[in-house]
């Protein structure tokens, strides 16, 4: 068991996930004191040792079902069903939706694995690519509005929508449960042809604080905005704790009185509390197309900061500059404003392309009156002029007003510099660039900006 | 040193019968934490039940529960020891004459000493639950004050001594994610995630806590509770919230909801303004995502 156990480590280790020494012996343990029969209580033991992060999870199960999968259960071509056709799969597709038991799904994946995922031994396509081609084949979505439908119709007339809505979100959910299978099975077969170790190293994938905010997936972007909250919060929180220093002057008063109680010897002292004073926070953020993905992941942080402030003004830019603070205020949701942001805000005066120099002067125009002493500037953006003037004066000038002013940058900062990129005009007068390009540099920026 | 607990199964049906219904994993977690004297570290969305699980465990073995509640600024003199100062300055101005080394030895012992719920826990001489609620809202600073504890279960008091306990508390740590913990303190823990019941675990506690509600009122208030949790809410509606609307509906008479009497009560379930209309747009709609 041992040995097995730290490969499984390793491969823990290898895919991001941060396990150490102690947590490594702690699983050891664990499992000396579980019985190892039941597979859910292993799993759990190992989960509970080794994984310390939620959003770790998902890449500790597909490491675990790779590394601890069923192979060799059984020979998959084997056995009776070697005459499915499309008809009796579908069938058995309605009924097993319709009827939702793990025994029935599990007999679907394992069927429509075998007949559609064109699966051959040492082939060397990737486990989503057999996926897909299994799932083109079933129609799932088509089965669920089917029954769905007929569902309605031997209802009768009192078929609500929202039964409707509910009826359908439990097959949604039994589809789902279908993909899972269809994945657990995919995974099974293809370990017991290419060894554990080689599809793990296929199946690695970024955890979420890893992903490239330029090249996320839509997936991955959704988990990206779902960390966001506790992020926007530490950012607060930090900002805040800066200026505030853990004691003020002594209060004299206080110290006194306070010293009654104790004879009149001030044992002790009291001290005045500061008023921590609220940071304004002026966000300037690039939303042309190199940056889309960055720029809505922005938009979004910025929006959940914004409550955590007495002020904060955001501000918004292409080629031509507009100030988005109302849609946030007005607005609880964030899908909305940003919605908003990208419709109604008038960013393109030109030609769409972003123009840093002309949105940056726009901002010295219009609001460089408003940035105070106390105001920390935050601008977001690749700094790629597309060869326009980037008129970096402008910087310079927001430098010397500002409390603070720092650039965050989703390019890799090898990139800096070349091209059109003029980074380093902006950069030397702000108190800080930064890569940006994941959950875990933003995060480490926040630390920074906090020491 | 004894288990309390004989498998993962009497863990789970030990819970069940005071009343937290939960699930095997949840189970095994705690009786691990058991098996190898380690502390939980609970963590999830709000309203969960991650502090009633540290409750109902207490309740199932039936020993104390120690509660420290964090919050921003606490410090060792609330979380540890303090000495009672003003206590040893009347010593001190009782016995004016007597000889200072007496006087010194003698206030700094354990009559002086105020316990604070951390090391109340480790001196306990009957076994207890303690239970850290909601650790990330200290500061970093002060989660190192918690590694002696939560990895040895003895407080270095430096006028003192070592103090040790003699029999390992069970400690649960809570946490909202509203801040990464620190490695060094993950690392002393076990980790367990509760996560939203899914629709048949709520389906049983609503069952199970609400009176007069029928089998088939808690599977419709767990399906439709679902599927405002799917929406992408600001505050998906916790478990507790979910209880109070069943009540709400016992009280209405309702036994089967529709979307009128659902968009209705839907303030009891959800907080926000923005959530509601959410919600009531998705509940009413014409039912085609």
């Amino acid at each position: 068991m041992l040995p097995v156990l730290a490969g499984f480590v390793e491969e823990l280790r290898r895919s991001g996930l941060p396990v150490s020494l102690t947590e490594h012996l702690d699983a050891a343990t664990a499992l000396a004191q579980v019985p190892l029969d039941d597979r859910d209580v292993f799993k759990g033991a190992l989960a509970a040792t080794l994984v310390k992060d939620s959003s770790h999870l998902p890449v500790f199960d597909t490491v675990f079902d790779v590394w601890f999968s069923l192979a060799g259960v059984e020979d998959p071509d084997a056995g009776e069903h070697q005459d499915d056709d499309d008809g009796t799969l579908a069938e058995l597709l309605e009924r097993a939706l319709a009827e939702g038991g793990d025994e029935l799904l599990q007999e679907l994946a394992r069927r429509a694995v075998r007949r559609h995922a064109g699966l051959e031994r040492g082939g060397r396509m990737g486990l989503s690519y057999h996926h897909y081609r299994t799932l083109r084949h079933l129609d799932l979505e088509g089965t669920v509005g089917r029954l769905v439908e007929r569902a309605g119709s031997q209802a009768g007339g009192e078929w609500e929508p929202l039964q409707e809505r509910l009826h359908r979100e439990e097959l949604e959910r039994r589809g789902e449960r279908l993909r899972r299978e269809i994945d657990a099975e995919l995974r099974r077969r293809l370990v017991a042809d290419r060894g554990a170790a080689e599809v793990a190293r296929a199946l690695r994938r970024p955890l979420p604080e890893d992903v490239d905010f330029m090249h996320a997936t839509r997936d991955e972007l959704a988990q990206l905005r779902r960390s966001l909250q506790p992020l926007a919060r530490r950012l607060a929180v930090r900002l805040a704790r800066k200026r505030r220093h853990r004691r003020g002057a002594l209060d004299f008063r206080a110290t006194v009185r306070r010293s009654l109680g104790s004879g009149g010897v001030p044992v002790e002292p009291r001290f005045r509390h500061r008023r921590p004073a609220k940071p304004e926070i002026f966000v300037v953020a690039d939303i042309s197309g190199s940056v889309a993905a960055f720029a809505r992941f922005t938009l979004a942080l910025v929006h959940a900061i914004s409550s955590q402030f007495s002020r904060v003004r955001s501000f918004v830019f292409i080629d031509g500059l507009d100030e988005v603070t109302p849609f946030f205020s007005g607005e609880d949701d964030v899908d909305v404003a940003i919605r908003r942001v990208n419709t109604e805000a008038d960013v393109v005066w030109a030609e769409g392309h972003s123009d840093y120099g002309m949105a940056l002067e726009a901002f010295w125009d219009r609001f460089g009156d408003e940035v105070s002493g106390r105001a920390t500037v935050l601008v977001l953006g690749d700094a790629r002029t597309n060869y326009h003037e980037p008129r970096s004066w402008v910087m310079r000038e927001l430098g010397h007003r500002a409390r603070h002013l720092y650039w965050l940058n989703p390019e890799p900062s090898a990139y800096w510099d070349s091209g059109d990129s003029v980074m380093s005009d902006y950069g030397i007068h702000c108190d800080g660039v930064y890569e940006c390009r994941n959950l875990r540099q933003l995060e480490r920026f926040v630390e920074r900006l906090a020491a | 040193m004894g288990h309390r607990f004989p498998s993962i199964d009497a863990v789970r049906d030990g819970l069940a019968d005071v009343a937290y219904l939960t699930d095997d994993a949840t189970a095994g977690v705690v009786y691990l934490a058991d098996r190898l004297a380690k502390p939980v570290l609970v963590e999830g969305p709000a309203g969960t039940g991650k502090t009633q699980l540290a409750k109902s465990v207490a309740e199932l073995m039936g020993s104390r529960l120690i509660r420290l509640q964090c919050y921003e600024g606490l410090d060792e003199s609330k979380a540890l020891y303090e000495w009672n100062y003003k206590k040893q300055l009347l010593r001190i101005q009782a016995e004016r004459a007597a000889d200072w080394d007496d006087i010194e030895h003698d206030i700094f012992s354990e009559d002086f000493l105020l316990s604070r719920p951390l090391l109340e826990a480790i001196r306990s001489t009957e076994p207890v639950v303690l239970l850290i609620d909601e650790i990330d809202r200290v500061e970093v600073e002060t989660e190192a004050l918690l590694l002696e504890v939560l990895s040895d279960y003895q407080v270095s008091i430096p006028e003192l001594g070592t103090v040790t306990s003699s029999t390992v508390p069970l400690v649960f740590l809570t946490s909202n994610n509203t801040r990464e913990l620190s490695e060094a303190l993950k690392r002393r823990c076990l980790y367990l995630h509760l996560d939203y019941p899914d629709v048949e675990r709520e389906q049983r506690i609503v069952l199970s806590k609400v009176e007069g509600v029928s089998e088939h009122l808690a599977a419709e208030i767990g399906r439709i509770v679902r599927s405002l949790r799917g929406l992408d809410l600001k505050k998906p509606p916790s478990v507790s919230e979910t209880l109070d609307w069943a009540r709400t509906l016992v009280l209405l008479n309702i036994e089967t909801v529709d979307a009128e009497q659902a968009v209705d009560t839907l303030h009891i379930l959800l907080k926000y303004r923005s959530d509601i209309a959410k919600a009531t747009k998705a509940l009413s709609g014409s039912g085609v995502s």
